[in-house]
């Protein structure tokens, strides 16, 4: 009984803690974008303006839910939450801390790589049902995107599995107790990270949105908490591609001094943090480039460093 | 420019018989004749192909409505007169042709001969009614298809009190609403390849991309742009025809908005203009600080276009940069013109005011401020290899394209042509400075990028020398024509008095006569052709803008590539769409 408390418990307290990352996230986004642009920011809501999610969330729920009639309704509904359960889904695996964490899997990392396969149906199926030219051609690209950078992200993390000889997060981060794999696997984190950017479609690789030739993309036509699930999603991708880069690479909750949950949240947000500096440096690639840069270099790399790694534990036995 | 012996006009006589040829008297000097309707055509292909100075740049084309005009002594009658304005940068040349038409009366398209002519044509054709014969597409451009009346006629009413209630009728609203149905033939699109239909997209009216309310139709086969036609005449505000109905002091604030960057560089063609009508000659000083707002204002408006630029490709934080040294900028143009965008500070004859005290020190700040955010702009836009990837290649013309389709400006000089007309053809004190003219080898979106970039450094320079050798003077002109009149003696004699009564209820009485000057504004060669017909308002105002046959590039550019080099070449030929559809 107890046992089944306790894992209630951290069900509910990592479904609590993560959403309200996102939340959190929309203001530090703003903040630090403000910040990098020479600008204030929201600062006004609260102390330092670190209510605004509150005050964005209040705002967005009393909106009209309104649905276009040229969409097609029952998809239309459903594309949003796709993209928020499957990112939850895939929090699933992360293990916080080594007594943290919803479900041990031993295919961990096969797991999170089949949810993030399924979230490319949210921004799909959010742009063809909306009736939309725009938002056709963001989901096209979308689609295409993530086919690309599928199959290398899946490849970057093959590395890492061979070092720690599983595919469980928690023992590839007991793997990491003499060396973060960042080290020997440092060519397996650039790719990852690349995909990562791209998984989540944050500037650089946001084309499926891109603002200025796309008008938003895929979520054009979504107004009120649905599109808002479109933002906590993004937002949630964020969290979740900061923590798996900490977890695979950056040696998860191991640390000195402090314990386990902070080293693992102060990583993370380095990462949150680098996500959002890249949205305010780069401009955005050619639709073309990127999938060239996706199958003619990241799937490359993301070959050899697999053999690279590979010939050198077989050289090590 | 001069008459006499081996002078263009000699040359036509020559070769089409000297009856043929009419010459007319201009106040700004450019070479005008009269020639038939029947020979305009071949008038025209000669000037292009077979003339040794070979004009091959259409610069201007447009129509007088003369039925209503009084003082043409010397000039064949004439209902409508089409106006030709060449241009050879062989020879550094202007030309006018003219050609007088009966109402009713048409004349041949010379799209065949200059592609660029397409537009100005189907503009003649919407504000004036003139039809070209063989135009492969005329249709209205500015106005909507549903518009009764050619609006730059003379009987066409200026004021909506002239023109009775607007009202909108259920079957009128109907009607509307049908005209706004988009049918590809329509515009002379096809509905798919071979085995494919085309997606049409609508890039606008509203979109983030277009900087204004632009429509472009786009013929999409996957991403690929197939086919595109720009829709204009969304931000058509009359301009011209308002001209026609303010006194020429009184026009002065409607120029700032044209090119609504670029501020007093705007009004200095008009005023210039103004003022090789009434032949006043400004003071050294007034032509020193005219030249400082206007590069001032040129840096202004290229800062407006680094920034937007680089959003366009996704970079989001520039904009918020050289907005920020924008609004430094204000601060300076506040404290002399005491406006930002628009201060509409030129006047005839001279400007508003006396620099203030202070006004050095302001200049000086910037001046210093600026040139280390230039070069980490730089660093973070020009050399950024994902704005390479974006930018390099892509829609490129070559400089005999350029040229055949009228571009100018930093565009122009894009493609490896140093041609700048503060250089070239010195107007209004700049041939006392020392500057550059910056080139790019490729007219590319990137060799744009590179040619704004350097005359943002060069205008620097130019203001800089204006800082140091301010010279001394009177900020206005003493010709009686100057509006308002320097005001020191007006208590003092009646004359002056008179003067100054007039030229503030009136307005001033322009001698007729007809003139046109153009400067190098922020987007390219930007000219006003006035003509007077000896009184208090312009009889026709006519505002030949850079943006408009930039406009008309568009197409040929985007061709075969797709939505996000249609929005690099947007971002890249620098257009405002008040100068597009004034």
């Amino acid at each position: 009984m107890n046992q089944t408390l306790k894992h209630l418990l951290i069900v509910f307290g990592v479904l609590g803690v993560m959403m309200s990352i996102a939340a959190g996230l929309i203001w530090v986004e703003r903040r630090l974008l403000g910040f990098w642009q020479d600008r204030y920011g929201p600062n006004r809501v609260g102390p330092m303006g670190v209510l605004q999610p509150l005050a964005d969330v209040i705002k967005i729920l009393a909106k009209e839910d309104w649905v276009p009639p040229f969409a097609d309704k029952p998809v239309f509904i459903l594309a949003p939450a796709i993209i928020v359960i499957t990112v939850l889904l895939s929090f699933a695996v992360v293990p916080f801390t080594p007594g943290i964490a919803i479900a041990n899997l031993n295919i961990g990392v096969l797991y999170f790589l089949a949810m993030s396969s399924l979230g490319v149906y949210s921004v799909a199926l959010a742009g063809w049902s909306s009736g939309n030219k725009y938002s056709l051609i963001g989901a096209l690209r979308a689609s295409a995107q993530m086919i690309s950078y599928e199959v290398f992200m899946g490849l970057s993390l093959m590395g890492v599995v061979m070092l720690a000889g599983s595919f469980n997060l928690h023992e590839i981060v007991e793997a990491q107790r003499g060396l973060w794999f960042i080290v020997p696997q440092f060519l397996g984190f650039v790719v990852f990270l690349i995909a990562g950017v791209a998984e989540t479609h944050r500037l650089p690789f946001d084309l499926p949105e891109a603002e200025s030739e796309l008008v938003a993309g895929f979520h054009s036509e979504y107004s009120g908490m649905k599109f808002g699930l479109f933002f906590v999603g993004e937002y949630l991708g964020i969290t979740l591609i900061s923590a798996l880069i900490t977890t695979f690479f950056f040696g998860g909750w191991l640390g000195p001094l402090l314990p386990p949950v902070v080293w693992f949240f102060i990583k993370t947000f380095l990462f949150v943090g680098f996500f959002i500096l890249l949205r305010a440096a780069l401009p955005r690639p050619r639709y073309d480039q990127l999938i060239r840069i996706g199958w003619k270099l990241m799937l490359p790399l993301a070959l050899l460093n697999i053999v690279v790694t590979g010939g050198i534990i077989l050289a090590a036995r | 420019m001069n008459e006499g012996n081996g002078s263009v006009i000699d040359e036509l006589k020559g070769e089409f018989g000297a009856e043929a040829v009419i010459p007319q008297e201009t106040k700004d000097g450019v070479p005008t004749v009269w020639v038939k309707n029947s020979t305009a055509h071949e008038v025209l292909r000669f000037l292009k192909n077979k003339s040794p100075r070979r004009f091959r740049m259409l610069y201007d084309l447009t129509a007088i409505d003369e039925r209503v005009r009084r003082q043409r002594e010397g000039q064949p009658p004439s209902d409508f007169t089409v106006v030709y304005h060449l241009l050879s940068y062989d020879s550094n040349e202007d030309v006018r042709v003219k050609t007088a038409l009966k109402e009713g009366e048409s004349i041949r398209s010379i799209t065949g001969i200059w592609p660029s002519a397409n537009w100005y044509e189907r503009e003649v054709w919407d504000m004036f009614g003139v039809r070209f014969d063989g135009h492969p597409h005329l249709r209205r451009i500015l106005m909507p298809p549903t518009w009764k009346g050619y609006p730059l006629r003379k009987d066409h009413p200026a004021r909506a009190t002239e023109m009775g209630p607007f009202r909108l009728p259920e079957e009128k609203s109907m009607e509307e609403q049908e005209a706004m149905k988009f049918h590809p033939e329509d515009w002379g699109l096809k509905p798919g390849g071979e085995d494919t239909d085309y997606m049409f997209l609508n890039l606008g009216p509203h979109h983030p991309g277009t900087h204004g309310l632009l429509r472009i139709i786009l013929a999409l086969d996957g991403e690929e742009i197939v086919d595109s036609v720009v829709d204009i005449g969304f931000h058509h505000r009359g301009a011209e025809k308002m001209g026609e109905r303010q006194t020429w002091h009184k026009f002065i604030p409607y120029t700032d908005r044209i090119d609504y960057l670029a501020g007093v560089l705007n009004n200095l063609p008009y005023v210039m203009a103004v003022e090789k009508l009434a032949g006043i000659e400004v003071p050294d000083k007034v032509k020193v600080i005219r030249v400082m707002l206007s590069e001032l204002f040129r840096i202004e408006s290229h800062l407006v276009w680094y920034g937007t630029f680089a959003q366009d490709l996704g970079a989001l934080s520039p904009v918020f940069y050289t907005f920020y040294d924008r609004e430094r900028m204000f601060e300076i143009i506040e404290a002399i013109c005491g406006g930002r965008m628009h201060p509409s500070w030129f006047r005839i004859g001279g400007v508003a005011q006396d620099l203030p005290r202070g006004w050095d020190g302001l200049v000086r700040g910037f001046l210093d401020w600026m040139p280390s955010r230039l070069a980490e702009y730089d660093s973070i836009i020009m050399k950024n290899s994902l704005f390479k990837a974006r930018t390099k290649g892509v829609g490129a013309y070559t400089l005999s394209e350029a040229i055949e389709w009228g571009v100018t400006g930093p565009n122009l000089r894009a493609c490896d042509f140093e041609w700048d007309w503060r250089k070239k053809r010195p107007y209004g004190g700049y041939e006392w400075f020392d500057f550059e003219i910056p080139t790019a080898s490729v007219g590319d979106c990137y060799g744009r990028a590179v040619v704004r970039v350097e005359e943002i450094r060069q205008s620097m320079a130019i203001v800089e020398q204006c800082l140091k050798n301010m010279p001394a003077g009177n900020y206005k002109s003493r010709s009686p024509l100057a509006v308002p009149p320097l005001k020191e003696r007006t208590m003092l004699d009646i004359e002056t008095l008179i003067d100054h009564f007039l030229g503030v209820s009136w307005g001033p009485v322009i001698p007729a006569g007809e003139a046109a000057v153009g400067v190098e504004g922020a987007k390219g060669n930007n000219s006003y052709y006035l003509v007077s017909d000896g009184s208090t308002m312009s009889y026709r105002t006519r505002i030949r803008t850079p943006s408009f046959p930039h406009m008309q590039t568009l197409p040929l550019l985007a061709k075969g590539l797709n939505i996000p080099d249609l929005i690099a070449i947007l971002g890249s030929i620098d257009f405002i769409l008040a100068d597009v559809d004034r």
